[in-house]
């Protein structure tokens, strides 16, 4: 094993000329506003009749029900790690609730039916739920807390044999599939979080493309925490068939609290022959105000498995929120000539804490590898790139690049890279670079000199900083992101 | 146009220019020339509001306002171009975007419309050719990966699709070949105009074979201790700086 360890801290003192920065980062979080609904809580704590509280109120079947006791019998057994290169308080699993749904019954068919306050906070969340905005080509399945509330275009899909619901509904509805592929790529015994999620799952999506099939819109979820103190523990699930093709586009926000909310969630995709996912998130968590108090831990699971040949997964991501993220989106590359991607923008601001990364795990011949990451460091946060890339003896051929570029934009900030890098083949190619810069008072001068306020001119450059990962996402996303940027790291060099 | 006075400044505590007074009116060219250290770059700085740098004293009007009282961005704004000695690299953004970015933003502080990209592309079109630029070098990220002549171009470039009033060249033939140095020169006489003016700062005359200057003046330790026309500059060439600095001429007397 390979283990390079890259420590930028207290960079040299910034110049005069960026302070002018340092006051604009009173930028409020946007997204906090908190929608009231009546809901229905189950009382704080986990046990297994919280476990089977959670499994009756979503009807499920039998087997649903002991899978999560397993897994919850298996957690009971497990230790919370403490690996990362973060810090927090310990968290109290019995303080927290476990389950949360909006009152009134979410099976509807209509928009109409559905409460106007909820839709009042979908339409400040931006979200084209409307189904005028077909034109848009977005197909949106909303998490409000636990329960999905309503699944868009789900009739045109259905036409070409596509699934895209809730992950519940799809328990009822299509148990083989399920039974089949959950926790086929990420077990329940693969780590006390994905133990944790087993259990207690709440809602999440589900999408099925089936074979030969091209997916004729993006699938968006939109996921908000909105109730106090419950975690959030979505799932979800995604299969591509032989030679199908489906991009998933995930976003994220959630009400400011006092208190920090869990969110442990699920993702597996599973790509079977000649089939590629696409799989973009836009995460603005609420990160916690300015001196760290309250905000999500973002403890999250994903993994796709490109068992097919000649298939691909490819996930983009930019991190804005969240107190702490903690995650690593990986691909297992099962399938020969199989392709993983990872693109990632990772955020922090004031004292936000960051360690992630990807995990590329090369089983096939001539499978491919790309890592581009780019993590922006503001304030006195801390961010740090973690990926492992493992060649494994048969993986004849197989290659691997990875760009871990970091930006520091304060003299308090720190900015990590911890590549783990292990190769059991000889004729794999692994190539790693790694830079670390600052947004220079001699940048900041060019583009003023140029008749570009300071202010701009910091966008202009971390948007420069972050272009490969961009143009890695769909449009309407890429604006979107480039936006939340901005105004995460408003006025954050100094 | 632009009017010093009594102008002194500082950088980390060490006084650079000690009393600048220069007069530059419209439809003139002035190089200033020195030595290394007498503060040639340090007086293109202050002028452009380079915040590195401390003002203790003097004045600069351009265009009848006090120059100091503005940002950078409003000094760009106003007309101010400087021609930078070592242009900056800005990774993943695209000269055009970059440019176009600048342009409007000039063009709101005087409350003009932004322009179209057709208008905008064809602007481009014109002013790359007088530069000889490729159209990569155009789509690239702003420096990134140019060669020095390529980023004194790009400058030059700049200067022509900002079209601002007043143009200052930091250094702006060093690490140029023959053939190059009379493209940007060339671009710098396309720019000169009756209402526009032109400050060369240079260390060697062979600019100034290609750009020719109206007044030369002598900038050492801080001070301007000669002016004149420009067969200054071709004095100075021959004979180098020593028989003009202060110190060195009286004791010659003495």
């Amino acid at each position: 094993m390979n283990e390079i360890k890259e420590n930028l801290e207290n960079q040299e003192e910034l110049s005069e000329d960026m302070k002018v920065l340092d006051e604009l980062t009173s930028t409020e979080y946007k997204w906090g506003f908190v929608t009231e609904i009546e809901s229905e809580t189950a009382p704080k704590g986990l046990n297994e009749d919280v476990i089977r509280l959670i499994s009756s109120k979503k009807n499920e079947p039998e087997w649903m029900t002991e899978w999560r006791l397993k897994a919850f019998r298996y957690w009971q057994k497990m230790e919370e790690p403490h690996w990362p290169n973060v810090n927090y308080p310990p968290i109290d699993y019995q303080d927290i609730s476990y389950y949360s749904a909006p009152k009134q019954k979410p099976q509807l068919n209509s928009l109409d039916e559905v409460d106007p306050e909820l839709l009042k906070t979908f339409e400040k969340l931006g979200i084209p739920l409307n189904e005028q905005k077909l034109l848009t080509g977005v197909a949106v399945d909303a998490v409000f807390d636990s329960v999905s509330v309503t699944t868009t275009f789900k009739e045109t899909l259905k036409e070409k044999g596509i699934i895209f619901c809730s992950i519940s509904e799809a328990i009822q509805e299509h148990p083989d599939l399920v039974k089949k592929y959950l926790g086929s790529v990420v077990p329940y015994t693969d780590n006390y979080f994905a133990a944790l999620n087993s259990a207690v799952f709440s809602d999440g999506s589900f999408v099925f493309i089936p074979k030969g099939v091209r997916c004729p819109m993006e699938l968006s979820t939109y996921f908000r925490i909105n109730a106090q103190e419950t975690g959030q523990f979505e799932r979800t699930l995604i299969i591509a068939e032989e030679s199908s093709y489906v991009s998933y586009l995930e976003g994220c926000t959630a009400p400011i609290r006092d208190n920090n909310q869990l969110h442990a969630a699920v993702v597996e995709l599973v790509a079977l022959d000649d089939a590629e996912i696409k799989y973009s998130t836009v995460q603005n968590w609420y990160p916690g105000d300015k001196e760290g108090k309250g905000g999500i831990y973002n403890f999250v699971t994903k993994r796709g498995a490109c068992r097919g040949k000649n298939s691909k997964i490819s996930w983009t991501q930019v991190e804005t929120g969240s107190a702490i993220t903690w995650k690593y989106p990986s691909c297992i590359l099962q399938g020969d000539n199989s392709i993983g991607e990872f693109y990632s923008v990772a955020v922090t601001n004031n004292l936000q804490q960051a360690d992630t990364g990807t995990k590329m795990i090369h089983l096939g011949k001539n499978t491919r590898s790309t890592i581009i990451s780019k993590g922006i460091s503001a304030g006195r946060s801390n961010n740090s790139y973690r990926g492992l890339v493992k060649i494994g003896k048969n993986a004849e051929g197989a290659r691997n690049f990875t760009q871990c570029d970091s930006m520091l934009m304060s003299d308090q900030c720190g900015a990590h890279t911890f590549p783990y890098i292990e190769v059991e083949n000889e004729s794999a190619k692994v190539e790693h670079e790694a830079t670390t810069s600052k947004v220079g008072a001699d940048q900041l001068f060019y583009l003023n000199q140029r008749g570009i306020a300071t202010e701009d001119a910091v966008n202009m450059i971390v948007n420069g900083f972050c272009k490969e990962v961009f143009n890695e996402l769909p449009m309407e996303f890429a604006v979107e992101a480039q936006k939340l940027l901005a105004i995460s790291l408003e006025g954050s060099v100094g | 146009m632009l009017v010093i006075k009594n102008l002194h400044a500082n950088i980390e505590g060490k006084e650079i220019l000690k009393g600048i007074d220069l007069e530059i009116k419209a439809g003139e060219v002035h190089a200033i020339m020195g030595p290394n250290g007498s503060g040639k770059s340090t007086l293109a700085n202050v002028l452009a509001g380079n915040e590195g740098y401390e003002i203790t004293g003097g004045e600069i009007i351009f265009e009848g306002k006090n120059l100091l009282e503005l940002d950078p961005e409003d000094r760009a704004r106003e007309g101010v171009f400087l021609a930078f000695q070592y242009p900056v690299e800005i990774p993943g953004v695209s000269n055009a975007t970059f440019l176009k970015t600048a342009i409007n933003e000039v063009r709101k502080y005087h409350n003009q419309p932004e322009l179209t990209p057709k208008e905008f592309l064809d602007l481009m079109k014109e002013k790359s050719k007088i530069l000889g630029m490729e159209e990569a070098l155009i789509s690239r990220s702003v420096n990134v990966g140019f060669s020095g002549g390529e980023k004194k171009r790009n400058e030059i470039f700049q200067l022509l699709m900002l079209n601002p009033k007043f143009a200052l060249l930091d250094e702006t033939d060093s690490g140029l070949d023959i053939d190059a140095l009379k493209i940007v020169s060339n671009g710098v006489n396309i720019f000169k105009a009756k209402d526009k003016a032109v400050l060369v700062v240079t260390h060697y005359q062979r600019l100034l074979n290609y750009i020719q200057p109206d007044f030369v003046h002598v900038l050492y330790k801080g001070k301007i201790i000669k002016s004149g026309g420009k067969e200054l500059a071709l004095e100075l060439e021959d004979k180098g700086y020593d028989w003009i600095k202060p110190e060195l001429v009286e004791s010659e007397i003495v």
